[in-house]
């Protein structure tokens, strides 16, 4: 009798909540909030999920459609990552951003399977720029490779125009995702006529004494880094331990956090990294911010990233995700989209300088356009500096463009090959019939 | 003297100083395998909770704020004083203590003679139980430790170096306070273990417990007493490691850097551990100067376990380990 009682107590809540569920547009987050990449992880969550709150609080939704967002705890590892998705693949999820470079590759063949789009902002696979054989990746606006020729521009506008017998080194985590910027730096480094010297550390990154011996040993112009989690702040460390100087550090926009930095006080003044968006409280969104989320006690996580790198990255994630939710809407004339309807709405974005203003962004991230032959936006990024005496990143330079030539040969070259061994037919996908 | 060889001197110093620091995290295993036979799975964690005690002590953090401040809505985090580093370490002892006392009385106390499978399962559960205990009572944002210890490269053996050599050897400060540290711990150690009433009751404890118990020594107080220990070496690893890298959830993975060195060393040698961790520590580094450029670096972490499964082949006791024999 009791079961009974129960079972039918279920029933009611499940049809109760059934229209719910229907008329809402469910983005699901793939998080890690524990495991050695946590404190990482945590902010950008904590700033995806307090937009799309943002988002429902003061606008009703998209277009009138309440987010609904599940969160899913990965803890940065690729099988559990795998295991969330299988978790909400058959929950219309309109967007997967797996914030691991290797789970995105697990992910890519499935989402293609499955007709689901994926955005990886900032990492993953570079060569899904390719939109005609990655039809259900998005990866703008920009990807690993454009960070390495930002870079690469950023130190020729320092050197008058000439790399020509300079001494480079890569400092890289030992994954799928250090290993992303090699080819890159090896192709320009050909062409540039730099020696090109890359250094792998070991995950998590704790132990990296021999890397800076070597590093001491060959006496590099410029050490760059592609790190991620503790392997951040124990570089930094051993570069200012071995007296290396700040200024000639420059790492991915994934090593250029608070979080990397404070650990080594003052001995990280002067560290620089890429910078594919702004940071800071500085900007109008943070008014509606305050006053929907902040004061109303429903922000993610503690409160306590507001505005930092990684809090300001997932912000302008859910920021992109809601404008391709938007622009699907407008594509197909109807408030509750489908996954279908989301990539294709993720396929035309368009961002300008006028819409950041708008979203109280001005001038947060590049504009750009998507298109079926580019995934992979302007790939522009900035340069920042950590002034450890005030505790702040200040931006160093107006956006910076990649070597876009060259990226794209790099990028046809290996779409292709992955083309012709998954036996894909190159092409643009026909919008969705709804 | 050719360049080769000082580089390579400069990395088995190095590799000397990274030692020290490895085994420093395996004589906070030693200490409780040999007085229990209980293989720590928490002790990793254990250096975790110590730094972020630590550092929440001389921040003057107050102990659950975010869970206090989620139920109250209040926004409180920090008591508005800082401590001294000297009353931040001596407090964190004193948690260090206590949580030792608990581990006893709630978890060992219900285990005794249970097989030792069954007792590792449980520092298994104890170490997700304490990194959650960790990240609830502190936060778990990485965090900047400093007690005051000199860190980067260490000037008078850069000028000495370069006075005889010509190259200025690179050793890290921090390192040179962590062999000294590590050096003064195990004297102490051995100093209490040899001369004090409650180190010779823990040594006896080691070598016999039913004898131990025969002549009316407390296994429970010893099991405090040696957990206690564990604590206070957990605590002076996670300041070590802590300095080097921020206090943050990595730390409880240097108990991964232990497992290579508890098996060259033993796991029952105080003078093992920090044997087995020269060892590793000095291996690793000229492997990775020697191979590193070939292979592309990142060769640390395989040239220790690779080390540990040939002393597992041809000698599973360790070098200082006690050879165990059962008949049939």
């Amino acid at each position: 009798m009791k079961m009974t009682r129960m079972a039918a107590a279920l029933a009611v809540t499940m049809v109760a909540a059934a229209p719910a569920i229907a008329e809402s547009l469910h983005f699901p987050m793939l998080n890690y909030r524990t495991g050695p990449f946590g404190p990482n992880g945590m902010a950008f969550a904590d700033g995806y999920q307090d937009y799309l709150t943002l988002i429902n609080e003061r606008d009703g939704g998209i277009g009138g459609v309440p987010i609904r967002y599940t969160e899913c705890e990965t803890a940065y590892n690729t099988e559990r990552g795998v295991e969330c998705y299988q978790g909400i693949r058959g929950d219309n999820p309109l967007i997967v951003q797996p914030l691991s470079t290797g789970i995105t590759y697990q992910l890519i063949p499935r989402t293609m399977e499955d007709r689901v789009p994926m955005h990886s902002m900032g990492y993953g696979r570079t060569s899904a720029v390719n939109g005609e054989v990655f039809n259900w990746t998005f990866n703008y606006p920009g990807t690993y490779w454009d960070g390495a020729s930002v870079i690469i521009n950023y130190l020729l506008e320092e050197n008058d125009g000439s790399l020509d017998g300079k001494k480079i080194v890569l400092v890289y985590h030992n994954s799928a995702y250090g290993r992303e910027p090699i080819p890159t730096l090896t192709r320009l480094s050909e062409r540039l006529g730099y020696e090109f010297i890359p250094i792998a550390v070991d995950s998590p990154g704790q132990e990296q004494r021999s890397q800076w011996l070597q590093i001491r040993r060959e006496r590099p112009d410029y050490v760059l880094m592609w790190g991620w989690g503790v392997m951040n702040p124990t570089a930094i460390q051993e570069a200012a331990n071995i007296r290396f100087p700040m200024n000639n550090f420059i790492g991915v926009w994934w090593s250029g956090s608070e979080q990397d930095v404070r650990p080594a006080g003052e001995g990280a003044h002067g560290y620089r990294s890429l910078a594919m968006h702004g940071t800071g409280r500085d900007y109008p969104i943070y008014d509606d911010m305050q006053q929907y989320v902040i004061d109303a006690g429903l922000y993610a996580g503690t409160g306590d990233e507001v505005g930092t790198v990684l809090y300001s990255r997932g912000l302008y994630a859910a920021m992109l995700a809601v404008e391709a939710a938007r622009t699907a809407q407008e594509i197909h004339g109807v408030g509750v989209i489908t996954p279908a309807m989301m990539r294709d709405g993720m396929a035309n974005l368009v961002i300008t300088e006028e819409r950041m203003a708008e979203l109280g962004l001005p001038g947060f991230g590049p504009a750009f356009e998507v298109s079926c032959q580019n995934h992979g936006g302007s790939g522009e990024a900035m340069i920042q500096e950590w002034d450890a005496h005030n505790q702040e990143w200040n931006l160093i330079t107006e956006w910076i463009a990649p070597d876009r030539e060259l990226i794209m040969e790099m990028v046809m070259e290996d779409s292709l090959a992955y083309a012709a061994e998954n036996d894909i037919t190159p092409q643009c996908l026909e919008r969705s019939g709804g | 003297m050719p360049e080769t060889l000082l580089f390579a001197m400069e990395a088995a110093i190095n590799g000397l100083a990274a030692g020290v620091m490895y085994a420093l995290v395996a004589l906070g295993f030693v200490l409780i395998f040999k007085a229990s036979g209980i293989f720590n799975f928490s002790q990793g964690v254990m250096a975790l909770f110590a730094a972020l005690t630590l550092v929440g002590l001389q921040t003057g953090q107050i102990p659950f704020s975010h869970l206090i401040n989620a139920i109250f809505g209040t926004r409180m985090h920090h008591f508005g004083f800082t401590l001294p580093t000297f009353v931040a370490i001596a407090g964190t002892v004193l948690v260090m203590i206590a949580f030792a006392w608990l581990v006893e009385r709630l978890i060992f106390r219900h285990l005794v003679n249970q097989e030792p499978i069954i007792l590792f399962m449980a520092t298994i559960g104890l170490a997700y139980f304490l990194e959650g205990l960790g990240d609830i009572m502190w936060g778990a944002e990485v965090k900047r430790l400093d007690v005051g210890l000199p860190q980067g490269m260490s000037g008078p053996i850069d000028d000495l170096t370069f006075a005889w050599f010509g190259y200025g050897f690179f050793v890290d400060s921090l390192e040179i306070w962590a062999a000294a540290i590590a050096g003064l711990l195990v004297i102490t150690l051995v100093i209490f273990s040899q001369y004090t009433k409650q180190g010779r009751a823990l040594r006896a404890v080691a070598d016999d417990h039913q004898a131990a118990l025969s002549v009316g020594i407390s296994l429970r107080f010893i099991w405090v007493l040696v957990w206690s220990l564990a604590g206070i070496v957990a605590l002076v690893a996670g300041i070590m490691w802590g300095a080097k890298s921020g206090v943050q959830f990595s730390l409880s993975l240097i108990a991964l850097k232990a497992l290579p060195v508890l098996i060259l060393g033993g796991f029952t040698s105080i003078p093992g551990a920090i044997i087995g961790g020269l060892i590793i520590g000095v291996g690793e580094k000229l492997f990775d100067f020697l191979l590193g450029p070939i292979v592309g670096s990142a060769t640390e972490n395989w040239f220790a376990y690779m080390l540990a499964l040939v002393f597992l082949l041809f000698r599973p006791q360790g070098l200082f380990g006690e050879k165990i024999i059962e008949r049939v």
